[in-house]
């Protein structure tokens, strides 16, 4: 992974002038896997299907990157009775806008993913859930899934076959807890979006207690892909354990911010520097957050020969998360920012929780505390015993997501927040 | 007051279609309580008694709804709401600058109306907007990126005039030939 992205060429969001009307997709290949699979359904019965996603290791690009083709398997038998993919687009994870342009510039290749994927599991209904501020996005979303009726990818008897499936959208009304997906089924339920204790697994018990996967938008997008040109292709691009082309949102202090896509596993540096442009204003990095704000941020020493694969993110001390990067250069007051974070979570913990309900709002109240210099030493381990009481003791991941950022922080930049709290004195009674 | 909130045949007619959609009616709360705030600017408790008679869905559930989710608006707000976001890439590049701007501007702090009912200004968590950063969304609605104090002044005054906002497409770096 030296020099060789350069000659990249983009395969989920590829330089093709109005990819997003149907027509163009059809022109570039589009609807071909989809095509493929129904024409010959003896070679490509849904169980054959599974297999080669499975055999391409799609890591799941919503956070946790589980293997797309493993979840799915994990579907039991029909028996006759409703069952739903749900498309997680609720894109709410700081950092992280990349969905968005899969909406935007190509969203026929998520919609040929999303059928082959309902295909595959034997689902008739498809949900996209989409966060209620992508309204705009929604709408070209909107287009490109009634394009897609019209010329007979969705709906009934699917290009002539006899499966049918329909696809529907569900717009979210502000809530980050939403892009959990159990919080997601129950807002699609129309309620308020608290997480549901696991097991049971949504494939046991989903949407309307029936079956369900949810699979991220960018994983779906990666379908089509391996259904063109097989798993062995796509596990040529990108590092083994990690492989695929990821969508790369690099923000902060860079000179040119925005989506990249390239191979897995691109070398942290290089995207920093040569992709992005380098450290606005010739300043020197601090920090970077790799994945989202959930992920630990990494001091720039520590980034030395790191790249975005979750192995060698693991090995430095963080998580690929949604590969959304934040840069950080020497001015910024990782107090601050930390503090902003937890604001974050605990402005969007549901509350059902006693550890992240209470431990997210003191994480916030300490570090205001600090960072508005009226902070103690002591507090430093306040903060680390709050975070100790909320890892992992909780029904969903949002109060461990709340807790790393400011351990792991505590624990890279001690000296910024040592220089913020005054010593602890302790009164004589 | 709720009696002035109505749905007629046409908004009956979409309300069902939304509905359809799902194998339960409640998984249409979300649905029509959007489309009751396009339609009445907001969801106060009048509109939240609306859906839920409409629904047939107990009044305290609506009310659960709207009071989890952040965009439903839970009593009349400006014309315009401005959600200037101030979260981790915005907060970096300069979020709170744009917040302080607008509140010297318009005279109100985060959280509050312009006395004559035009703006309302919200400090907001990630947009999904972070490349773009600084940037604010208007009323639920189009993105404005990459803010500066003169573009603020342009959006306050194409508002006043009653002009939305166009979409603006932030095409991606790599392709530097501007085709996509
Ligand atoms: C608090 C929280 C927020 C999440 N937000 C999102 C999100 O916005 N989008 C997303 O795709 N996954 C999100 N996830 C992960 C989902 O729960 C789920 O793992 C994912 O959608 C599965 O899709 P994938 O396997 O294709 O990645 C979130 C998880 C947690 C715990
Ligand atoms: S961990 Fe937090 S967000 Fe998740 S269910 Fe518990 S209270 Fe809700």
């Amino acid at each position: 992974m030296t020099n060789d992205w350069k000659s990249y060429n983009p395969l989920l969001l590829p330089a093709i002038k109005d990819l997003h009307e149907i027509t163009v997709y059809e022109k570039n290949n589009g609807y071909q896997a989809l095509r493929k699979i129904l024409k010959d359904q003896e070679t490509w019965s849904p169980n054959n299907v599974i297999g080669e996603v499975k055999a391409a290791n799609i890591r799941g690009r919503g956070g946790a990157g589980f293997n797309a083709g493993l979840k799915w398997s994990f579907m039991p038998e029909p028996d006759g009775k409703p069952r739903y993919l749900a498309c997680n687009g609720d894109e709410s994870e700081p950092g992280t806008f990349k969905d968005r342009k899969i909406f935007e510039f190509n969203p026929h290749l998520f919609i040929e993913g999303s059928i082959i994927a309902a295909y595959a599991m034997q689902i008739n209904v498809i949900y996209v859930y989409i966060r209620g501020e992508y309204r705009p996005f929604l709408k070209k979303l909107q287009k490109a899934i009634d394009q897609a009726y019209e010329n007979g990818y969705l709906g009934k008897k699917v290009l002539g076959t006899d499966f049918s499936v329909e696809m529907y959208t569900h717009m979210g009304a502000g809530a980050y807890i939403c892009g959990e997906e159990s919080s997601l089924m129950e807002s699609l339920e129309g309620k308020r979006g608290y997480p549901r204790v696991k097991p049971p697994f949504p494939a046991q018990r989903g949407l309307w207690g029936r079956p369900t996967t949810i699979n991220n938008i960018e994983t779906l997008a990666n379908v089509p892909l391996v259904m063109n040109n097989g798993a062995d292709w796509y596990l040529e691009i990108g590092p083994d354990t990690h492989p695929g082309p990821v969508l790369y949102g690099i923000s902060g202090h860079v000179n040119r911010p925005g989506v990249y896509e390239y191979p897995a596993g691109m070398d942290i540096m290089t995207l920093i520097n040569d992709v992005a442009g380098g450290v606005r204003g010739g300043k020197k990095l601090k920090a970077l957050i790799p994945g989202g704000s959930s992920t630990p941020p990494l001091r720039a020493d520590m980034l030395e020969g790191v790249s975005m694969d979750s192995d060698s993110l693991r090995e430095a001390g963080s998580m690929m998360g949604t590969a959304g990067m934040v840069v950080l250069d020497e001015d910024t007051d990782m107090v601050d920012l930390i503090w902003r974070i937890s604001h974050f979570y605990s402005h969007e913990s549901c509350g059902q929780c006693t550890p992240c309900r209470d431990g997210t709002g003191w994480l916030e109240k300490t570090l205001r505390k600090i960072k508005d210099g009226n902070g103690e030493l002591r507090d430093l381990d306040l903060l680390l015993a709050i975070c100790h009481r909320m890892e992992g003791r909780t029904i969903c991941a949002l109060a461990d997501a709340a807790a790393w950022p400011v351990r792991y922080s505590i624990d890279r930049f001690r000296d910024e927040f040592e220089k913020k709290c005054r010593k602890t004195v302790y009164a004589v009674a | 007051m709720s009696d002035t909130n109505t749905f007629d045949a046409t908004d009956l007619a979409e309300i069902e279609r939304l509905t359809a959609k799902y194998p339960e009616k409640q998984a249409a709360v979300l649905p029509v309580l959007w489309y009751a705030q396009d339609k009445f600017g907001h969801t106060d408790p009048s509109v939240q008694k609306l859906v839920a008679d409409t629904l047939n869905i107990p009044e305290a559930h609506i009310y659960g709804v709207v009071t989890f989710y952040t965009q439903f608006y839970e009593k009349p707000m400006g014309r315009h709401v401005l959600d200037v976001c101030t979260c981790l890439s915005c907060q970096v590049c300069g979020g709170y600058d744009i917040l302080q701007y607008l509140e010297e501007k318009l005279e109100i702090k985060a959280g509050e109306t312009t006395p004559d009912g035009e703006f309302s200004i919200q400090s907001v968590e990630c947009l999904g907007a972070c490349g773009y950063a600084p940037m604010l969304q208007v009323t639920n609605d189009k993105f404005v990126n990459h803010l500066t104090h003169k573009k603020i002044d342009k959006l306050i005054e194409a508002l006043k005039a009653g002009k939305k906002p166009e979409f603006e497409s932030n095409r991606m770096p790599q392709h530097e030939n501007g085709s996509e």
